[in-house]
């Protein structure tokens, strides 16, 4: 893909490019309105809390703009082919990217909250967790800059370590929880913490998959490898 | 266990009648990934303008009632394949074409073939609009003469039909005694369509049938295609992409001489498979 002749239309390749610019930009800010999220919370840091919670009109306002501007090439230049793939993708990464910046921003929310209490147990877990997440994301805006489908797909396979590490969390959670009613609140919190983490790595693999399609003109196959029981990962009553 | 299993049944049921809606099976025609059997198939077509080679070995199938739309920069042999359709060439000396153009099992490219025959099964819509300098029911009525004898009532029964089903009816039947000439350029192209479909054609040819036209003479006339496929082939050459990507149910990409790729449109317009199409469809060549 990288040896792509130019546009003979040179208005049409300055506007693809700027199309890339946007995306680029937009996923930098919420690269580092995740970056802050997480710092907030392993640190216990409620400035870089305010910071990502700041960022999120902002990301808000470049989403919208973005996606007038998608909308006006889709009308104004008819795109074909990897023209048009390309431009689909942008749309769907932008409302992607919007989501995690608001996962991110409910993280830094609560880390706030969080921050008025003896933090009971150990962040190690999160901490990896919160790493591998933001490891996975920047992988996959880099495979957008890039073109890179290999490294897309490494995404969307690596999704499957943090399904473990939430997994793991929870039961971690659950059972501080049940160790000690005075910590079921900030528990909670962490619980939705490492939830809204693990959404933000889902989203980085739907990401991903338009990276995929974009380049490729195909979807990925069907049926992402899902980290073993994360569904079953649920309180149920015994039988 | 019984009662789940009369449930499901129930459902795929249910499902199987959603499956069935007319709404369903016309989407699935127009997105058209399933192409029909081929009403003509092109094997191994070569095409000499004197010593120059205009068409190399092309292999492509013409499917039942849909539109395959040619695409390709000029001079890559679209317009001189649809002139190998219907013999076209045979009126210029020096042109010769080699291979099989099958239709019901007989090689269009036979000596032996009826011209006028394989001209009224074949029939073609040209760039421009080519009305005789006549009336515009002698417009109509001409090439039918030439291969039916019909009643005055008869002819003026199908000089109707072809002007209805080529949308030009209700504009033309209280002028049908006046010149064609006085027709609009979207009407006279109409009435050339209408003449076309006269002599009842198994497939019809339109070479580049809008690019003279307006707009909206154009969207006329490719609603009108959308209606013509129901009984007709049709092949369509055009420079427009998006009316390609509007009309075609199957599209062909050509490229000096060859056909590099054919596919259903929705494919060669959101993923071509090679790289000369991409190019050329993106606006990338050379």
């Amino acid at each position: 893909m990288a040896e792509t002749a130019e546009h003979i239309v040179r208005s049409f390749e300055q506007q693809l490019n700027r199309l890339r610019g946007l995306v680029t930009d937009m996923g930098g800010m919420v690269e580092r309105q995740v970056a802050l999220a997480c710092t907030a919370v392993l640190d216990r840091d409620s400035e870089a809390a305010s910071l990502a919670i700041e960022a999120d009109p902002q990301v808000d306002r470049l989403e919208r703009e973005a996606e007038q501007f998608f909308i006006s090439l889709l009308a104004l230049r008819q795109p074909m082919a990897q023209d048009l793939r390309l431009i689909v993708a942008a749309l769907k990464i932008t409302g992607e990217l919007e989501r995690i910046g608001d996962y991110a921003k409910n993280v830094a929310r609560r880390s706030i909250v969080l921050n008025q209490f003896t933090m009971p147990l150990s962040l190690t877990g999160l901490a990896h967790m919160s790493n591998l997440v933001q490891e996975n994301f920047k992988a996959v805006m880099d495979a957008l800059g890039e073109n890179d489908t290999a490294k897309a797909e490494e995404v969307w396979r690596s999704d499957e370590a943090v399904d473990d590490i939430y997994n793991a969390l929870f039961r971690e959670l659950v059972t501080y929880m049940m160790e000690d009613p005075r910590n079921i609140t900030p528990c909670t919190h962490l619980l939705f913490i490492a939830k809204n983490l693990e959404r933000i790595g889902d989203h980085a693999t739907n990401i991903a998959e338009m990276v995929y399609y974009a380049v490729q003109g195909e979807a990925l196959p069907d049926g992402r490898p899902k980290g073993e029981g994360t569904a079953s990962a649920v309180v149920r009553p015994r039988e | 266990m019984n009662d789940a299993a009369g449930r499901s049944s129930q459902i795929r049921e249910a499902g199987s009648e959603i499956r069935q809606t007319p709404a369903m099976a016309t989407m699935q025609a127009r997105s058209s990934e399933a192409l029909s059997e081929p009403r003509i198939s092109i094997r191994g077509l070569d095409f000499f303008y004197g010593s120059n080679r205009a068409l190399k070995g092309i292999d492509l199938d013409l499917p039942d009632c849909q539109v395959t739309g040619m695409i390709g920069p000029s001079g890559c042999g679209k317009s001189t394949l649809l002139r190998v359709l219907n013999r076209m060439y045979d009126l210029y000396p020096g042109q010769r074409a080699e291979g099989r153009v099958m239709m019901d099992g007989a090689n269009v490219l036979d000596p032996g073939i009826d011209l006028n025959q394989l001209r009224s099964r074949i029939g073609m819509v040209f760039q421009k609009p080519t009305p005789f300098p006549m009336t515009i029911y002698d417009n109509i009525a001409f090439g039918v003469k030439l291969h039916e004898r019909l009643s005055k009532s008869a002819m003026d029964e199908r000089v109707e039909w072809s002007l209805t089903r080529a949308a030009l009816w209700d504009e033309a039947k209280d002028r049908l005694g006046t010149s064609a000439m006085g027709l609009s350029g979207g009407q006279q192209q109409r009435l050339c369509i209408a003449r076309t479909i006269a002599v009842r054609p198994e497939v019809i040819l339109f070479d580049e049938p809008t690019s003279a036209l307006d707009p909206i003479s154009t969207l006329k006339i490719e609603e009108l295609i959308d209606e013509l496929k129901r009984d007709f082939t049709i092949a369509i050459v055009t420079h427009n992409m998006q009316q390609a990507a509007r009309c075609a149910d199957q599209v062909a990409f050509f490229y000096l001489g060859e056909m590099v790729e054919v596919g259903s449109a929705t494919q060669m317009f959101t993923a071509p498979r090679q790289k000369r199409t991409q190019e050329y469809i993106t606006g990338r060549f050379g």
